[in-house]
């Protein structure tokens, strides 16, 4: 739906403008505190401004010991869900099986519940069969609802790769193994590229799930939501939360220079 | 031509080669043993925990030794039923009701004119203002919530600004939805839900609103339709399938969140908070269980009627 | 002679549906063979049981004498040129050409020797760094060519290879295949629905309907004499006439044809018929004739006192021109 030419209705462009000030303002605000002198308080307008609550954070053990392990389970998770929804993106394109749909929706389904009831299940599995708490316990349930990215990215580009250059490649004397290499990993590669980008900010960001996996070990998120509930140095956590966001900002922004001109609505797949 | 003068060569020959000839002839084989790592991590350890977890829900607790007693009793769901349970369900489902109106309302535009009009450095600003909320932490997006609700914070100085306090204090003053400060009422509550959720609703919203072809409008309004006829007789219905499949998301996620609520909000309890502290301190872990149940059910209901109104199309 | 394809009672079914059905065929060496028929007629599944893409439900395949049931495609001596080219959108032009070659780990100058000469052989030569997306559907045709030729197999097997480009580029290109195809000596196998391809290039052609091969033979004689009524039809758009009329005409009750080109408007005739419809083509005019109750085409040279559309007309023709068929429909 695309008009060239007209312009929108004034009241139109109001409701929208009002809309895009609703949906930034609030992350531009956190860019501001991050910088503000009040330590006990959410005063507005900041009574001052400095920047020695950044090196503060920079020498707290607890953020950075937060931050290695969200990226190290990020980084697993990922890994995991890369190799469980590629294969299951090319079982499901490769054949219709009896089946099909099944396996389509126990991928979707840890995304589709609300993340309490995966949280929980997971929690109340582990303690019925008395495995304790760890690095790995937080990886599993990250790992089961990064498949579904993974797989929705992989399934698609599967989809459009057309049949016949696996048969050209077969008919060019490549076996299974030399057409996977040579043919569909190169064309399935930047599908698995997104793929996993997605999976890692999904994980990183995760706290829902966490909360119930997670023994005593933090997380960034969890890190954050111990922040929120029981304030230690306002300051502090300020300054963490402005940094996410800006890490947030850059894969954006180059999302949306890699897709410009195509179709699809980059970073939809969350 | 002598460069191809060799005749046909067969590739050579390998183990990895046996085994892809086996592959070939058993295409079946392979497909199972693709199948075989997934389907053993969800349908073990994904599939066996909601298992457990439904399992829990049909026993009891006992309310003097605070032990689970494994044997199959319904009288946990009926604890649901309770007033002090029930009401925290209702609490639960009417907000999530409200939290996706109002997203629908707020998207609409959003979405319409991102559709429709945007263009060049617009549509960058448009895809930024939806991405960047989207994938922002969800808990750095409550907590900058949280600093604009607050008694001190940006909202009430703003309304101080312009002269209108009175405003903001007779909305707080409301009983029920109001309170001591945005940050710990209701009215507080759903701001937040709303604005976490919103970017859902737009998306799939966007995507429809895409598809309605600008030629159909034109059409429209040739053959003499208002803008307004034009609007509730083409585009609302084209994209209707977009905002219920937008609701699924709104929806859905308000009935499954417990860190909101707790964050910015009364102390009465949503679903979510309710599972929560009955797993965690309370110990009634059957309870917890049956509360799950309830945002299934709700949503089992809701892809139902969805599916129905063609918003799977649209996702 | 040498047989290079051969196929003995060799049917594929899907389900229910007989997509090839008992099918004999045998494929001389060195051949330029068609295969033609209408969608759906098992053509292509033909091709693609020989290229060992699908497996036959039953019967037996030779390639050059030998079984190749169960082996798979990248064990068979036979290379394919796809209806939609298939070339790989992630390597260049040369990389492409040469991927069979990589594959058989031949140095890396020699396989680029090699793949530069293919290249030349379809007129591409300077085209190697070339992503397949920047080249135009008659390259892209030629690069697919390429590919499949470099290897030498000793069958090339084309899926509609001239389908997808326009009207002047399939002529030149029908030209060039045939060529080639001398040049190479290589047996060529290619499918096409396209009759008037078919017969202009091919040394024999098999016509396919229903799963079933109906006929094989020169193109004149497909043309000339088909052994059915779907074939004449099918070929050419021959005149099908029915048993009872053709009693009536030679005195035989069998099905025959009569080439729309066979029939002329003045002279003794034989049948009366109303012009329908009449297109001008050029030198020629072709001609829609309601006549003893079917609708029959003539092809006339064109001139100016043509019948026009309601005109009642007598048509005539040679007995030799009437070609006697079986008496299957």
């Amino acid at each position: 739906m695309r008009s060239d030419g007209d312009r929108a209705p004034l009241l139109l462009r109001l409701a929208a403008a009002g809309g895009l000030v609703y949906l930034l303002a609030p992350l531009a605000i956190i860019f501001v505190y991050a910088f503000t002198t009040e330590e006990k308080s959410f005063v507005w307008p900041p009574p001052g401004l400095t920047l020695k609550w950044f090196a503060v954070a920079w020498a707290r053990p607890d953020i950075s010991a937060a931050l290695l392990l969200s990226l190290q389970v990020a980084a697993v998770a990922t890994a995991l869900a890369l190799v469980l929804g590629t294969l299951t993106a090319a079982a499901v394109s490769r054949t219709r099986f009896f089946g099909r749909e099944t396996i389509s929706l126990l991928v979707i389904l840890p995304i589709a519940l609300p993340g309490i009831i995966t949280g929980i299940a997971l929690r109340s599995a582990f303690s019925t069969f008395s495995i304790p708490f760890s690095f790995w316990t937080i990886v599993l349930g990250h790992a089961t609802f990064c498949i579904v990215v993974v797989y929705n990215n992989a399934v698609a580009r599967f989809r459009r790769t057309s049949a016949s250059l696996v048969e050209a490649s077969m008919d060019l004397g490549a076996d299974g193994f030399q057409t996977f290499r040579h043919v569909i990993l190169p064309n399935i590669g930047t599908a698995l590229l997104a793929g996993g980008m997605l999976a890692f900010a999904l994980s990183f960001d995760e706290v829902i799930v966490t909360t119930f996996t997670a023994g005593q070990q933090q997380t960034l998120p969890l890190w954050m939501l111990e922040e929120l509930i029981r304030p230690r140095q306002r300051p502090v956590t300020n300054v963490v939360a402005m940094f996410v966001v800006a890490a947030t900002f850059l894969p954006i922004l180059a999302a949306f220079y890699l897709t410009r001109g195509g179709d699809e609505i980059a970073g939809s797949g969350k | 031509m002598s460069a191809l003068d060799t005749g046909w060569t067969p590739p050579p020959q390998s183990l990895a080669g046996r085994l892809g000839d086996l592959f070939w002839r058993r295409p079946g084989l392979l497909v199972a043993l693709m199948l075989l790592p997934p389907v053993l991590w969800l349908g073990i350890v994904y599939i066996g925990s909601l298992l457990t977890l439904l399992l829990q829900s049909f026993y009891s607790l006992d309310e003097f030794s605070g032990l689970v007693v494994p044997e199959f009793t319904l009288a946990t769901y009926a604890e649901l039923l309770r007033p002090s349970n029930f009401d925290i369900i209702l609490r639960t489902v009417i907000m999530a009701a409200l939290v996706t109106v109002a997203s629908a309302i707020i998207a609409f535009p959003i979405a319409y004119v991102a559709a429709r009009y945007a263009r060049g450095k617009w549509k960058a600003l448009f895809y930024l203002g939806i991405m960047l909320p989207l994938w922002s932490s969800y808990l750095v997006k409550v907590y900058a919530w949280k600093l604009i609700l607050a008694k001190e914070g940006i909202l009430t100085w703003l309304f101080a600004k312009l002269h209108i306090s009175w405003l903001l204090d007779a909305i707080l003053a409301i009983p029920g939805i109001g309170g001591n400060s945005l940050s710990v009422s209701y009215i507080g509550t759903f701001l937040v839900f709303v604005y976490i959720w919103l970017p859902y609703m737009i998306l799939p919203t966007q995507a429809a609103l895409e598809r309605v072809p600008a030629n159909l409008i034109d059409a429209s309004s040739d053959l003499g339709g208002t803008p307004a006829m034009t609007f509730r007789n083409v585009i609302l219905p084209l994209a209707f399938p977009g905002i219920v499949a937008g609701s699924i998301f709104t929806f859905s996620l308000t009935l499954g969140d417990y860190i909101i609520p707790q964050i910015v909000g009364t102390s009465r309890l949503f679903i979510g908070q309710a599972v929560y502290t009955q797993q965690g301190t309370a110990g009634n872990i059957p309870l917890a269980a049956a509360f799950t149940v309830v945002p299934i059910v709700i949503m089992g209901i809701y892809l139902t009627v969805a599916k129905r109104l063609g918003a799977f199309d649209a996702l | 002679m040498t047989v290079a394809v051969s196929l003995r009672a060799v049917s594929r079914h899907f389900g229910a549906v007989k997509a090839l059905d008992a099918v004999d065929l045998d494929i001389e060496a060195g051949e330029f063979f068609a295969m033609l028929g209408p969608s759906g007629s098992g053509k292509t599944t033909c091709l693609r049981l020989i290229a060992g893409f699908e497996q036959p439900t039953s019967g037996h395949i030779e390639i050059f004498g030998e079984r190749v049931e169960g082996v798979p495609p990248y064990r068979r001596s036979v290379n394919t040129v796809f209806q939609d080219y298939a070339l790989f959108p992630h390597m260049n032009v040369i990389e492409n050409v040469a991927y069979s070659l990589m594959l058989r780990k031949v140095p890396k100058a020699e396989r680029l020797k090699t793949a530069e000469a293919a290249l030349d052989l379809v007129q591409l030569g300077g085209y190697g760094a070339r992503r397949p997306g920047q080249l135009s559907g008659g390259q892209r045709q030629r690069v697919a060519l390429a590919r499949a030729i470099v290897n030498k197999p000793k069958v090339l097997l084309l899926d509609e290879p001239l389908g997808a480009l326009d009207l002047k580029l399939r002529e030149s290109m029908q030209e060039e295949l045939k060529s080639l195809q001398k040049r190479l000596g290589i047996t060529f196998v290619f499918v096409t629905h396209d009759q008037g391809e078919a017969l202009s290039m091919a040394d024999r052609v098999a016509v396919f309907s229903d799963g079933r091969i109906r006929q094989v033979g020169t193109p004149e004689d497909i043309y000339q004499r088909p052994d059915t009524p779907f074939v004449a039809d099918f070929v050419g758009s021959s005149n099908v006439l029915p048993p009872d009329l053709v009693e009536r005409l030679a005195g035989v009750r069998r099905f025959a044809s009569l080439r729309p080109e066979a029939i002329r408007l003045g002279g003794e005739a034989r049948l009366t018929g109303t012009v329908v419809a009449r297109s001008y083509l050029g030198p020629v005019t072709r001609l829609a004739i309601e006549a003893v109750g079917l609708k029959l085409h003539a092809i006339v040279p064109s001139g100016a006192d043509l019948p026009g559309e309601g005109d009642t007309i007598g048509l005539g023709f040679d007995s030799v021109a009437l070609h006697l068929m079986g008496t299957e429909p």
